[in-house]
C-alpha cells in the first residue's frame, strides 16, 4: 500500500497509508490530515486540496490537467510544483511520496 | 417548541403542492418570486428533478423570458465547471438588461477568464484562510457585543438586530468603512439588487441609479484617501494599489464593490436567520448541538446547504451543446438551481433532513463550484461559526415566536423579518 507524507505549512507531519487507487485528496481527508478540505468531493472544482509536490517526485506524479490549471490559477500561493490532490491517484509507484501544504489552507 | 405555522400558511403550502403536481410540465417556472415568498418552490424542484431535470422554463417577466432550469446536483456541477462552454459575461441573474444599459455593472463574478482571474486574485487574499486568523478576534469581540445588547424577554426582529447588524459590521471592518455609517452598506446592498420588474415594492430605476451614484461618490472619496496613503490590508486599499485593479474605470470599481457588498451581506445575513429557523424547526438537532457544541463545525456547512442563500446562478451558452439529453443552443440562458441541487437525493443522503452531524457536510452547492466559487466562503463560515459558538454559550433558549417574512426574489433566498424572543 502506498505511503504518503504530508508536511504542514507551520510544521506538523502526517504519514498515511492507503490502498492503491485512492486519490491523494481522499488519502488526506479520510485520515483527517489538516489543511485539505476537498469541498467538491474530487471534481477539480473548489481548489481546497492545493498541495506542493516534492520536486523529487514531480516526474512520477505527472502534469496538471487543463481544468486543474484553471482552478490553480485562482489560488493565492501558486508555485511551479502546485497540484490539486484530487487529481493525483496513488499507486505503488508513488509509495513514499512527500507533499507540502500551502499557507492559505493551514 | 415547533414553528408556529398559521393555518393560512399551511393551506397556502398544501394548495401550492397540489397545484404543482397537476400543472403541465411546460408551465413550471421556478423563477416565479411568489414561490420564494411562500417557500413553496421546493415542490416545483421536486417534480423537475424527477420528471424533467433540465427543463425549458418560461417566465412572464420581460427580460427573463425563456431559460433552462438545471435542477440536479451533477448537471449543475457540470455547468459550473465548464466555463469554456457556459459563460458568465452576460450576467449572473436571469434578468437581461437592454444592451448599453447603465444598470449593467462590471464585476468579476460576471466576467470570463482571463479578466476574471486577474480581478478575483486582487481581492481573494484578504479573505483567504491564512488571513482570516487576523480577523477572528475582532469578529468574536464584535459578535459578543451585538449579542449582549439584545433585548431579553421581549420580541424583536432577529433579521435586523442580529443578521444585518453582524454582517454589516463585518463588511465595514473589511472595507475599513466608517463604522457609524455602516447601515449605508446594507442600504446600498438592498438597492443594488432591487428590481422593479420582479418586485413591485422596489424603487424606480432612476431612484435606484441615483442611490448607486451616491454610493460611487462615497467610495470614490475612500478610494482617493487610500490611494494617496501607503497600502493597507483593507479591501479598498488593496483594490486601489493592486496592479490588476488600480486602473479600473468607475463602472468596474462600482461593479466590484457591489459584488463584495452584496456577496458579503445578503448571503451570510440570510444564513444567520435561516440557521436559527432550521434549528428551531428541528428541536432534536438543537438538542444534539447543545449536548456537543463541537458540532458547530458541521452545523455551519449544513446551515449553508439548508438555506442556500443564493438560489441560483445564471450562465449563457457560448456554443451549441448538450446537457442531460437536452439540446442547448448558443445564447440560451441557464439557471443552475443550487437550491434544487442541494435537495437532490442522488447526490446528498437524506437531503430533506437538517442534520447537524452530517457525514460530508461540505459537499453542497451553495458556494458554487469551478472558477467562480464564492471567494468569501471561508469568511462566511467563520462568521457563522463564531455566531453559533457565542449564542450557545450565552443563551439557554432562543425562541422563534412567529413566522418568518421571506424576500420577494428568486435569486436572493432570504428573510426580512423573524420574530424572536430570548427569555431573561
Amino acid at each position: 500500500m502506498p505511503k504518503v507524507t504530508f508536511n504542514g505549512f507551520s510544521g506538523g507531519t502526517h504519514t498515511v497509508e492507503v490502498p492503491p487507487g485512492t486519490t491523494l485528496m481522499r488519502a488526506a481527508t479520510d485520515n483527517r490530515v489538516p489543511g485539505i478540505d476537498g469541498d467538491c468531493g474530487g471534481n477539480c472544482a473548489c481548489a481546497t486540496c492545493h498541495v506542493y509536490v516534492d520536486p523529487d517526485w514531480s516526474d512520477r506524479v505527472g502534469a496538471r490537467t487543463a481544468t486543474e490549471e484553471d482552478m490553480l490559477n485562482l489560488v493565492p500561493d501558486l508555485r511551479g510544483n502546485s497540484r490539486l490532490a484530487c487529481q493525483i491517484t496513488l499507486t505503488d509507484a508513488l509509495n513514499g511520496l512527500v507533499i507540502g501544504l500551502p499557507e492559505s489552507q493551514h | 417548541m415547533k414553528t408556529i405555522n398559521s393555518l393560512e400558511s399551511v393551506s397556502i403550502r398544501a394548495a401550492a403542492r397540489a397545484r404543482t403536481a397537476v400543472l403541465p410540465l411546460a408551465e413550471l417556472n421556478p423563477a416565479d418570486p411568489q414561490g420564494f415568498v411562500d417557500d413553496t418552490v421546493g415542490y416545483v424542484f421536486e417534480r423537475l428533478r424527477r420528471e424533467d431535470p433540465v427543463h425549458r422554463s418560461h417566465s412572464p417577466i420581460p427580460g427573463i423570458d425563456a431559460y433552462w432550469s438545471v435542477t440536479r446536483y451533477r448537471d449543475i456541477m457540470q455547468v459550473d465547471t465548464s466555463h469554456n462552454i457556459y459563460s458568465s459575461e452576460d450576467g449572473i441573474t436571469l434578468m437581461d438588461f437592454p444592451p448599453g444599459d447603465e444598470q449593467k455593472l462590471q464585476m468579476f463574478i460576471a466576467m470570463d477568464p482571463p479578466k476574471h482571474d486577474e480581478q478575483r486574485k486582487a481581492v481573494s487574499s484578504i479573505v483567504a484562510p491564512a488571513n482570516l486568523n487576523n480577523w477572528q478576534d475582532l469578529i468574536r469581540q464584535r459578535t459578543g457585543r451585538v449579542l449582549d445588547s439584545l433585548p431579553r424577554n421581549e420580541t424583536f426582529n432577529w433579521v435586523d438586530l442580529v443578521s444585518i447588524e453582524l454582517t454589516t459590521y463585518m463588511l465595514a471592518t473589511l472595507l475599513d468603512f466608517p463604522v457609524e455609517d455602516r447601515r449605508l452598506l446594507t442600504h446600498w446592498s438592498d438597492i443594488s439588487t432591487a428590481n422593479k420588474l420582479t418586485n413591485p415594492d422596489a424603487p424606480e430605476p432612476e431612484v435606484r441609479m441615483a442611490e448607486l451614484r451616491k454610493m460611487l461618490q462615497y467610495f470614490t472619496r475612500l478610494w482617493n484617501e487610500r490611494i494617496n496613503a501607503p497600502p493597507r490590508t483593507d479591501l479598498i486599499s488593496m483594490l486601489a494599489h493592486g496592479p490588476a485593479t488600480r486602473n479600473m474605470g468607475p463602472a468596474q470599481f462600482m461593479g466590484n464593490l457591489v459584488l463584495l457588498i452584496v456577496g458579503g451581506n445578503d448571503t451570510t445575513r440570510n444564513s444567520m436567520t435561516g440557521g436559527l429557523l432550521a434549528l428551531h424547526d428541528h428541536p432534536q438537532e438543537m438538542a444534539k448541538l447543545r449536548a456537543d457544541p463541537g458540532l458547530v463545525d458541521s452545523l455551519v456547512p449544513e446551515i449553508i446547504r439548508w438555506q442556500t442563500p443564493l438560489a441560483y446562478m445564471r450562465r449563457t451558452a457560448l456554443v451549441d451543446t448538450e446537457l442531460g439529453g437536452k439540446q442547448i443552443r448558443r445564447g440560451d440562458k441557464l439557471a443552475m438551481w443550487y437550491l434544487s441541487g442541494n435537495r437532490d437525493e442522488s447526490a446528498i443522503p437524506e437531503p430533506n433532513h437538517f442534520i447537524v452531524d452530517r457525514e460530508r457536510p461540505r459537499q453542497h452547492l451553495s458556494f458554487g463550484f469551478g472558477i467562480h466559487r464564492c471567494v468569501g466562503n471561508r469568511l462566511a463560515e467563520l462568521q457563522l461559526k463564531i455566531l453559533w459558538e457565542e449564542l450557545l454559550r450565552r443563551f439557554e433558549a432562543i425562541e422563534v415566536v412567529g413566522e418568518p417574512t421571506r424576500v420577494r426574489s428568486s435569486f436572493v433566498r432570504g428573510f426580512s423579518h423573524l420574530p424572536v424572543r430570548i427569555p431573561a
